[in-house]
């Protein structure tokens, strides 16, 4: 069930729509903000709630990287891996994040804490390397500042 | 036209169409995967590329996409040219990558568009050196088998599936190389037309599950030219056989009639041939017997010797033949239709309302491309499928035809949709309850059948004021019938459609009276009525008696005796009736296939051939007489209906029954028992034609079984079989070049193993077949200066107290005889329920599942309640058809208890 | 220098709020616009002023204007969208702009929109600029308290709503009609052209797809004219450009400077040139889909034409700069992983293609290279060019893969026959 909040969000979305289609992702954002991820249930509990095929719906919410249909973690650790930051020092970083939180990309730590992945550039790449964590940027990461950053949301 | 050169050579070619289409036309080679004639263009595999020079002395060019490049007058291009090859090759290389290179353990070998496009560009070795992508893949329900990984992602499944056919559960997942097509989770697809991705599909993506129980090669099936048994549309089939079995059914190209597509029920209904129910054996007095044929035959007449009260009952599943060899039998005045009163009335009306005209009776293919349609009564997804396909297509005219200011060509398939978004031509539709066409619909009506004949009388009013008015109708209802008649008015193509489902002569004639409305002032109209069965149109030329009057007869005396032909009377009578008269029958003859209810006590059963088994004639629904032929060969003591009344008939001594030898004889005699129908039309060339003295081959020539076929008994090639009905062979020899389009056995031409090969037989891409369309068809009707109108209207609905109306309901897989036979389909049939909207379950006291009693007149039966809140209130569904089901004949008052 | 789309912006202080971008001369375009001007003028002035599309083709942004069906028979509902995807790698001037200066993206949208008559305008905005968005959010709130947006704006009878849709992700949603379909909420795949957006765009009606910084110069042009505008520029192509530059240089950052300035200008004077012990060795001018340039392309001045003289495109004129110690090879193995797994899997070529050219160069960077590789890659290079996909990702894709094979082929080389990559130790 899409709880009274969610429904609010997406109603919100639909009042400026000029399709039902259109607030599909819209809507697949409010789940994950609210869920962090869309599960299969959540996906069918929506595509009940915009009445459309949860297989119409499946189709572009897998397309886009950024809904996650497997189950993340607390804090979502998207680490750009395009050429810029790539250049200044990616693999440092990510051997560095790596080890911190003893997961491989694509993993979560065992207290459900930290999803680690990575995301194409981040449009930041003068402050390169760079990573976001819940919608929030990092740049210029060193070893050190991964650490603080990592730290202060544990 | 216009003038185009390819490769330095000038060819004239239609304007408005796109280059591929027109390189295919002219007959020349182009290799292509996302594109598909009756799908249009997108341009998404790239693998259509040619060159085209700016002029004469431009000797680079550019690379394009044939098949999104319209013709231009003057434009040059090259096939042959090196870069094009070269691009056409790695196109496949690509699709390569992680293609698996599974031939020889897939089904679609042999046929594979993949195969062929590969041998056609000449991509031979693949450099990719790397680990493939491989996907897993789903339960897809009985149908259809899934193979993710041969997927070329050309797109053609779910356009196809979403696109064209209306489908929601078959889309495109993921994205880049991970591409996938597939539903969300696995599952029964839900499309009523998911069998044609086996045809849409290049590859072996998605391939016939029920082919697959009986693993062959594809160039070792032999096949005949069929028509369809499964309603009464007639679509064209090609039926596949191997080991004397029917393993498969393909769609038949035939621009009027089905076009490149067909429904599940008629791809897969095709296993009732092989189950177990089949009738293999003469059975006398419940005892199977091992007779051949002449004493199966001898046995029978003498059942009928001393007898004059024989009375035969025909049917409107068996063919032309079939029907007429019984009425020849037992003679005009003891033949009876296998119809019930209402069914010939309802049947017949429709015949005398085609012929009458002024609207002329529709194809399929006039319904696609109609512009306004309303429909009376038809729920199509269940009583005529492949309508609702059509009719998909039909509300895409309106708005297409309304874009072409801004030139978006009709075949730039993915601009028109984005162009048109959710817009829709008009389509009204007025039934008892919800069908799948409803979100199509701009607006739907639900009302009792009566009440949906007012509203068509009503649109004949507002269309045509010297029609008669309808008194009392609901100002709402009104408008909505001014509306509907605006919208017909303003189409250039309207199509009415009705049928025979609702039982109601009301419905049938006001649909007549939109329709003549609609003629009018030069106007033009089309008119549609869908029948129960296959040849119900052929039992309504033939005539006969209602089948009460043969209880009847039965009950007072007159008749002691009966032949019934290919049916089961439970699906035409009531139950305690038929009963009565089965019993009272002193004899009972049954000439058929499957063992029913009707046949059990029967003295004799004699073993029809099965459609797939042997030849015949069928009359669709719009009139068209059309051939199906035998595809394999059956024990010996399998044969038709017709032959075997013949064989009676001959221990009878009944002189006309010497003279039917082959089916030509009694296909001539048939036509020239019809009124008003030329005899002279030729259905299909006859037993003796022959192309440079040789016949027509049902096997391919890449046919390898004929030595080994047989291994287990003997390494000698047998003499293949003799066919007397046709100019088919049952062997791959035989005239290989083109042959007349009612004997093409399957399509095939030099490097288009695939279906796609159809477009070889064309006379233009998606055009006429070359030798024209095959079928005949009947009813012409010219224009009638001034038609005149049904009369009758009836009352409006008015609910009875502690009563509740009942109307049938139906469904795809379960409401037809002979598929719900078939192993596939038979999954996919429901169980038998009542239908009531929520507030009368809640006034009678029940709720969803709860045992009922329905008791209408005589009869009764315990049904569970299933809500379906559509209905409006009052009304009550019945589901026609479905295993343990009894007949009522409906619409009728009737009781609910708990 | 003037710096018509920098003016205002100071990371100390902040974005102005829509009265200090008001004091400071803003909204003035905006209302010259509305109140003297009709839309056929509004589209001249840009026209005239030489403004091409920023968003890296380069397209003629009046030109593209002029599609636009209008007057009494067109459509009534048309619609502006300002492409603010910005995932070119390599590329962050629009967010630069747009956290600098939201009201500029603004005013440029409402005159935009007024030219072409369009009654809703769109910002199509990553997900990663969450500042741009609240930043945006406000200022578009701002601009409706004002009376800039809605209805009858300025009196003038001209209708406008600004909606901001926040993509889920996906390199392709910046291609204009892979955006346009992710703002229909489908799958971003392209759409074929013709029929271009112009004519059958969002929800088929009429509609414009501008990238940010295009649209940030129309308030300019308006208030001060086509010829100060083309003043601006040390070239043909008009005005100021953002440029940019990352990589192993002194101090990486974008600046607003006359359309023309030379590459080496931007590398050496204002990312401050090579970091130290550095050295220069190749740049993409533009984003990931340009071809490279090298050492003796320095001095080419960065505008449209110029840069296509040297075989490169000038793209979204951010650098990405190539030093000695990076090796190409491992670069444009980023390079088309990020391509190939930004394809949306509609065309073959670019589906099946760009894979099979990240695992050759995968391979050849591990030392399992072969020199037929070498060949398959230059085959890919041109069967993936411009015409032969779908949309332009492809093309664009193996712009710095042809361009390194060109220039840094004795490096390609040197992996397969040495079995290893020279710059792994
Ligand atoms: C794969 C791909 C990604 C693109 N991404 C962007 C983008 O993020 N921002 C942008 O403005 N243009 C992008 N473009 C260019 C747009 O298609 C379009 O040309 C541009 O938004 C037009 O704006 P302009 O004329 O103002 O440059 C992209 C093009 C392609 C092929
Ligand atoms: S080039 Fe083809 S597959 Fe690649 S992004 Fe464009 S359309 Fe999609
Ligand atoms: S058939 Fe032309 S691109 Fe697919």
């Amino acid at each position: 069930m899409l709880s009274e909040e969610e429904k609010k969000e997406i109603d919100q979305e639909l009042s400026h729509s000029p399709t039902r289609q259109a607030v599909v992702i819209e809507a697949l954002k409010i789940i994950q903000r609210h869920r962090r991820w869309v599960s299969d249930d959540s996906l069918k509990d929506l595509a009940e709630y915009l009445e459309m095929s949860l297989d119409a719906l499946d189709s572009v919410a897998t397309f886009y990287s950024l809904i996650f249909r497997r189950e993340v973690g607390e804090h979502v650790i998207l680490i750009c891996d395009s050429v810029s930051c790539w250049i200044m020092g990616y693999d440092t970083v990510l051997d560095h994040l790596k080890k911190k939180l003893g997961i491989d990309l694509g993993e979560t730590t065992a207290d459900g804490k930290f999803t680690l992945l990575t995301i194409p550039c981040l449009g930041v790449c003068e402050r390169a390397p760079a990573m976001i964590i819940d919608r929030e940027t990092y740049g210029d990461l060193t070893p050190e500042r991964i650490d603080e950053i990592i730290d202060k949301l544990k | 036209m216009v003038t185009i050169y390819i490769d330095d050579k000038s060819y004239e070619v239609e304007k408005g169409q796109n280059l591929l289409q027109a390189v295919l036309s002219l007959g020349l080679n182009l290799p292509y995967f996302c594109w598909h004639p009756a799908l249009g263009s997108v341009g998404a595999c790239r693998q259509c590329a040619v060159i085209q020079y700016r002029d004469e002395d431009d000797k680079e060019g550019n690379l394009i996409m044939a098949c999104m490049q319209p013709v231009q007058d003057g434009m040059r291009i090259s096939i042959e040219a090196a870069a094009a090859r070269k691009f056409r090759a790695s196109i496949i290389e690509w699709l390569m990558v992680n293609h698996p290179h599974d031939c020889p353990v897939c089904d679609e070998g042999g046929e594979c568009h993949l195969q062929d496009m590969t041998v056609m560009t000449g991509h031979n070795y693949r450099k990719f050196r790397f680990k493939k992508r491989t996907h897993r893949n789903q339960y897809l329900g009985p149908f259809i088998n899934h193979e993710m990984n041969r997927c070329i992602a050309c797109y053609r499944c779910v356009r196809f599936y979403r696109d064209y056919a209306g489908g929601k559960d078959l889309q495109d997942m993921a994205s880049h190389d991970y591409v996938y097509f597939g539903r969300s989770e696995e599952g029964i697809l839900q499309s009523e037309f998911s069998g044609n991705l086996v045809e849409v599909c290049p590859t072996g993506v998605f391939t016939d599950k029920t082919l697959k129980k009986h693993y062959t090669r594809k160039w070792d099936l032999q096949s005949a030219p069929s028509v369809c048994h499964h309603c009464s549309l007639g679509c064209n089939t090609l039926v596949g056989e191997r080991y004397n079995k029917a393993v498969r059914i393909l769609n038949r190209y035939n621009r009027r009639v089905n076009g490149y597509f067909m429904c599940d029920r008629g791809r897969f209904g095709y296993e009732f041939t092989n189950s177990n129910k089949r009738i293999r054996k003469p059975i006398f007095e419940g005892k199977v017997e091992d007779f051949d044929r002449d004493s199966a035959a001898a046995k029978t007449s003498e059942l009928l010797k001393d007898r004059s009260k024989v009375i035969g009952i025909g049917s409107p599943r068996a063919s032309l033949e079939a029907n007429f060899a019984l009425k020849s039998m037992v003679g005009e005045h003891n033949f009876y239709s296998g119809l019930s009163a209402r069914e010939n009335k309802l049947a017949r009306k429709i015949l005398s309302i085609l012929r009458n005209g002024p609207a002329r009776p529709a194809s399929l293919h006039d319904v696609e491309t109609a512009d306004a349609v309303f429909v009376l009564g038809e729920d199509l997804t269940n009583t005529a499928p492949m309508l609702d396909l059509a009719v998909k297509q039909a509300i895409r005219n309106k708005p297409i035809d309304d874009i072409q200011q801004i030139h978006i060509d009709r075949w730039n398939d993915a601009a028109i949709r984005e162009y048109l978004q959710d817009e829709k031509g008009p389509f009204y539709l007025a039934t008892p309850s919800w069908t799948k066409l409803d979100e199509f619909a701009a607006k739907t009506y639900r009302a009792a059948p009566d009440d949906i004949a007012r509203l068509g009388y009503a649109v004949a009013h507002a269309l045509d004021e010297s029609s008669p008015a309808v008194e009392g109708l609901p100002d709402e209802i009104k408008t909505m019938a001014e509306e509907i008649a605006g919208a017909l008015k303003n189409a250039r193509q309207p199509v009415l459609i009705s049928g025979m489902s609702m039982r109601s002569e009301a419905v049938i004639e006001a649909a007549a009276n939109v329709a003549r409305a609609l003629c009018r002032d030069d106007r033009k109209a089309d008119i549609v009525y869908t029948l129960p069965e296959c040849n119900s149109m052929g039992t309504a030329f033939l005539g006969g008696y209602d089948l009460e009057k043969a209880f009847e007869d039965v009950e007072n005396g007159t008749a002691d005796t009966v032949i019934i032909l290919e049916s089961d009377l439970y699906r035409h009578a009531d139950k305690t009736q038929v009963d009565k008269f089965l019993e009272k029958c002193a004899n009972l003859i049954v000439v058929d296939y499957l063992k029913n209810r009707t046949s059990e006590g029967a003295s004799a059963i004699l073993p029809a051939a099965a459609f797939a088994e042997g030849d015949g004639t069928l009359i669709n629904n719009e009139g068209r007489v059309q051939r199906f032929f035998q595809a394999l060969n059956p024990d010996p003591i399998l044969q038709e209906s017709w032959r075997w009344i013949r064989d009676i008939m001959i221990k009878l001594d009944d002189k006309k029954a010497e003279k039917w030898k082959a089916l030509d004889d009694i296909s001539d005699a048939v036509l020239n028992s019809l009124e008003g129908i030329n005899p002279k039309i030729e259905i299909a060339p006859s037993a003796n034609f022959r192309i440079n003295e040789q016949k027509i081959p049902r096997a391919p020539m890449r046919y390898s079984g004929r030595t080994a076929m047989y291994a287990d008994k003997s390494v000698h090639e047998p003499k293949p079989p003799d066919d007397p009905d046709s100019p088919l062979s049952f062997s791959m020899e035989g005239f290989a070049g083109p042959r007349p389009s009612s004997l093409i056995s399957f399509f095939w031409a030099p490097g288009w193993n695939s279906v796609q090969s159809v477009a070889r037989y064309q006379q233009e891409v998606a055009g006429e077949l070359k030798g024209g369309d095959p079928g005949v068809r009947l009813i012409e009707p010219g224009d009638h200066a001034k038609p005149e109108y049904f009369k009758t209207i009836p009352d409006a609905f008015k609910p009875r107290q502690d009563e509740f109306y009942f109307v049938p309901l139906y469904h795809i897989f379960g409401s037809e005889e002979l598929s719900n036979e078939a192993e596939a389909v038979s999954e996919l049939v429901p169980d038998a329920y009542l239908a009531l909207n929520k507030r009368s379950a809640e006034k009678t006291g029940v709720s969803s599942r709860d045992k009922v009693k329905v008791s209408i007149k005589d009869g009764q039966i315990s049904l569970p309640v299933k809500i379906m809140n559509s209905l409006p209130d009052n009304i009550a569904g019945i589901p026609v058809g479905l295993p343990g089901m009894n007949y009522f004949e409906l619409p009728a008052f009737g009781k609910i208890a708990k | 220098m003037e710096k018509p789309l920098t003016k205002n912006i100071d990371p100390e202080r902040g974005p102005l709020d829509i009265r200090g971008y008001e004091r400071a001369g803003g909204y003035a375009g905006f209302k010259k616009a509305l109140r003297e001007m009709s839309p056929q003028k509004v589209q001249e002035e840009v026209t005239d002023a030489n403004l091409r599309g920023r968003g890296g083709a380069g397209f003629g942004t009046g030109m593209k204007w002029s599609f636009v069906p209008m007057g009494d028979e067109a459509p009534r509902t048309k619609y502006l969208i300002a492409n603010a995807d910005e995932m070119e790698p390599g590329t962050f001037k629009d967010r630069i702009l747009m956290e600098g200066d939201p009201h500029l993206l603004i005013e440029g949208m409402i005159i935009s929109s007024y030219a072409i008559q369009a009654r809703a305008a769109y910002i199509f905005l990553r997900w990663a600029y969450k500042r741009s968005e609240e930043l945006l959010r406000k200022a578009i709130a701002e601009a409706y308290e004002a009376g800039y947006l809605g209805k009858n704006i300025l009196g003038s009878g001209y209708d406008l709503e600004m909606y901001i849709h926040v993509s889920a992700g996906r390199y392709m949603c910046g291609e204009e009609t892979g955006l346009l379909n992710a703002l229909e909420g489908k799958r971003a795949t392209p759409r074929a052209k013709p029929p271009f957006p112009q004519t059958s765009g969002l929800w088929g009606k009429p509609s414009i797809v501008q990238n940010v910084e295009t649209l940030c110069n129309v308030p300019g042009i308006i208030v001060n004219g086509a010829d100060w505008y083309k003043k601006l520029s040390k070239t043909g192509d008009g005005g100021t450009k953002i440029y940019g530059v990352s990589g192993r240089v002194k101090r990486p950052g974008a600046w607003e400077l006359p359309m023309g300035t030379t590459v080496r200008e931007i590398l050496e004077e204002h990312a401050g040139g090579m970091r130290d012990g550095y050295k220069f060795k190749g740049l993409l001018p533009g984003g990931a889909s340009t071809d490279f340039l090298v050492e003796e392309h320095l001095d080419t001045p960065m505008d449209f034409g110029s840069i296509m003289k040297v075989g490169s495109r000038m793209g979204t004129g951010t650098m990405i700069i190539l030093d000695d110690k990076t090796c190409p090879v491992a670069m444009l193995v980023n390079l088309e992983k990020f391509f190939a797994q930004e394809s949306c899997g509609w065309c073959t070529p670019c589906r099946d293609g760009l894979p099979w050219t990240h695992k050759m160069l995968m391979a050849i960077e591990n030392g399992e290279g072969r020199m037929e590789d070498l060949e398959q890659l230059e085959l890919h290079c041109n069967f993936l060019g411009p015409g032969r996909t779908f949309c332009a990702l492809a093309p664009g894709a193996v712009e710095p893969l042809q361009s390194a094979l060109k220039y840094f082929r004795d490096d390609f080389e040197k992996h397969i026959k040495d079995k290893q990559c020279p710059w792994r130790k």
